[in-house]
């Protein structure tokens, strides 16, 4: 194939360029809740993500990339002019990046999945022709979109009830939050574990059977509930805590919990985000790789989930920290009781969908979980609103997306033939 | 660069509601700073107590506009909007009532007859418990947001407001007996002069009734 070299230098620039976006703004409302309730500084919430969201992206990355690289265009179209898919990923890559660029300027809730699976739906469909989209798994990721809301915000209100229920609504909840929150530890641990193992650690060696899977995580759950119920257990009551607010000592203790389900945000975030950016990058890759013949079936290379992973956490370092700390002031309502049902079920949710190779909103997730703890009434005012706009902005985001892409399309497709 | 995810997440109206009823109750208590001035004649000291009041309740308005302000349609909360709202210009209402009594007191240089004096006294600051008591139960609306409106801290509040009730049966008892040992006096006295006695006794049993028509509101947040 004429000018590979050059189109591997500019995907991995460009998807680089996209985890870079990713880093510094997704991660930021993911790990915002942990800042604002107080449980993390923002630099440890950087270690936190910089270490969970390249786990997630490394361990549990591979499923959504696949979806991304060739779930959406059907590439049977493309085997005389494997270049078209080149210069669609290129510039449904750099469509998503410029477009994020800009909204994030702006301020306008914008979501990067939404973004990126716009830009390829948009250059698939223009560039190549409608019947190369394959609507099923759009329709299937776009029903997801509306799925994973919802599901999020039902855990949520499940475990924000459980949390009434067992702890805040008795009448020693100090006692009972010490009892009952390392049973949520193992939850997180479990879950996050067990999808990851499910998906399979092929790419890293692990070969594993689904009994040895369940019996990993149930390890890794109870190895996470013992460490947090060591920590928990040296925790006393301080009064002087209580003279205000009769809450704050058992905040004090569902903030060790929300320390783990802050790691498993990230994990979560990490596994289903990095697809935004590597997705494309492994098609094209894998288009190369093969000399120019497309849809081999080939393994996702290490390498480019290393490349997310890695943009990711540059993006982080860089500048996500600052998008952190802004977000953190903001969300100071929400406590860790709350703050911890948010991201578990959100995490659980997502995890789920990087498990099921579904490209999702991890905000939107978050959003429709902050929700469900609203509707058992424990937040005191949510912006409904500013709610309605960021689910709406998605119906804005897919066109503009597949515009930009549309055009930078026919751009390259005009420099390099 | 603008956050949009840290936008869902509205201001708590529910300390500043707090803030709030504490300013009234620190204006209803000068009430007895006043009172206590008129039954030893001091002029003075009236004239201040009753600005004090003035400026207390001055200051509670601009606290009530502020929360308004802050409270738009679109909020979702554990409490409707309305009964928030309510509890707001019941509160209100409260600081209002000081304003009105203490203004008659100053201006129509409103006298107690001495009989009446210690009556009257124990009566106003039974008043001023059922404003302490409303405050209290306010007080404890972060600590329902905290539970979500169940469970223990619930019937904690339960009993606050049992407690509020009782305090208004407790003043409505006191009124009748003020009402009746006026009777007993109000040949002496000039009648113009028993006549805003009367207006005295009554607008300051609003107070107790206004205290318990905000734990009403609270009593309403907890059955939805």
């Amino acid at each position: 194939m004429e000018y590979a070299t050059v189109y591997l230098i500019l995907v991995a620039l460009f998807g680089l360029f996209m985890a870079w976006g990713v880093g510094a703004n997704d991660v930021a409302n993911a790990m915002g809740t942990s800042v604002g309730s107080g449980v993390l500084t923002v630099r440890q919430a950087v270690i936190v993500a910089a270490i969970f969201e390249f786990a997630g992206a490394y361990l549990a990355g591979g499923a959504v990339t696949e979806t991304i690289r060739k779930g959406i265009v059907d590439t049977g179209f493309l085997t005389n002019s494997p270049e078209l898919l080149v210069f669609g990923m290129l510039a449904s890559l750099l469509a998503a990046a410029i477009w994020l660029f800009i909204a994030s300027h702006f301020g306008w809730p914008v979501s990067t999945t939404h973004s990126i699976v716009g830009a390829i739906v948009g250059f698939a469909a223009v560039g190549i022709g409608i019947e190369a989209v394959k609507w099923g798994k759009v329709g299937s990721i776009a029903m997801s979109w509306v799925v994973s809301p919802l599901l999020a915000g039902l855990i949520a209100y499940a475990l924000f009830r459980s949390v009434q229920r067992l702890v805040l609504d008795t009448e020693k909840p100090f006692d009972n939050a010490k009892r009952y929150v390392p049973i949520y530890m193992f939850f997180a641990g479990f879950i996050m574990t067990l999808v990851t193992l499910l998906k399979g650690l092929k790419h890293i060696g692990l070969h594993l059977t689904t009994g040895q899977s369940y019996l990993i995580a149930v390890g890794v759950g109870i190895v996470v509930a013992v460490i947090g119920a060591l920590i928990i257990r040296r925790m006393q009551i301080d009064p002087e805590a209580d003279r205000n607010f009769h809450y704050a000592n058992v905040e004090r203790v569902f903030g060790v919990l929300m320390i783990v389900t802050a790691c498993s945000m990230a994990f979560a975030h990490g596994s289903n985000d990095v697809a935004n950016a590597i997705g494309p990058v492994a098609a094209v890759v894998s288009v190369i790789d093969h000399g120019g013949v497309v849809g081999q079936k080939s393994q996702l290379s290490s390498w480019i989930l290393l490349l997310g992973a890695g943009g990711i956490v540059f993006g982080l370092l860089t500048y996500g920290h600052r998008v952190m700390a802004t977000i953190g002031k903001k969300i100071t309502e929400l406590t860790p009781s709350r703050g911890f049902a948010c991201e578990l079920a959100a995490a659980t949710t997502v995890v789920l969908a990087s498990g099921t190779g579904l490209p999702i909103s991890t905000t939107h997730t978050l959003v429709g979980a902050v929700l469900g703890v609203g509707f058992a009434r424990g937040i005191a005012a949510l912006n409904l609103r500013m709610i309605r706009t960021i689910f709406m902005s998605w119906i804005v985001t897919l066109p503009a997306g597949a515009f930009f892409a549309i055009l930078f399309f026919f751009i390259f497709t005009s420099i390099f033939t | 660069m603008g956050n949009y995810f840290s936008g869902i997440f509205g201001r708590s109206p529910f300390a500043p509601l707090q803030q709030h009823m504490s300013k009234v109750v620190a204006c209803v208590s000068e009430l007895e700073a006043l009172f206590e001035a008129v039954i030893e004649d001091d002029a003075l000291g009236v004239e201040e107590a009753q600005q004090r009041v003035s400026m207390l309740e001055n200051e509670a308005d601009d606290l009530k506009i502020a929360l308004r302000l802050q409270m738009p349609k679109g909020l979702f909360m554990p409490v409707s909007r309305g009964d928030l709202l309510n509890v707001l210009t019941m509160q209100d209402r409260i600081a209002n009532q000081a304003k009105d009594i203490a203004g008659i007191v100053l201006g129509r240089q409103i006298r107690l007859p001495t009989v009446l004096s210690q009556t009257f006294l124990s009566y106003l600051k039974r008043n001023v418990d059922a404003c302490v008591q409303a405050h209290a139960t306010v007080n404890e609306l972060d600590e329902l947001v905290e539970t979500g409106f169940r469970g223990a801290e619930v019937r904690l509040v339960e009993k606050m407001l049992t407690e509020l009730n009782t305090i208004e049966s407790d003043t409505d008892a006191m009124e009748i007996q003020l009402r009746a040992d006026l009777l007993r006096i109000e040949r002496d006295l000039p009648p113009v002069d028993v006549m805003f006695l009367y207006k005295i006794i009554d607008e300051t049993g609003e107070l107790a009734d206004l205290a318990q028509r905000v734990g009403g509101r609270i009593q309403l947040m907890l059955a939805r």
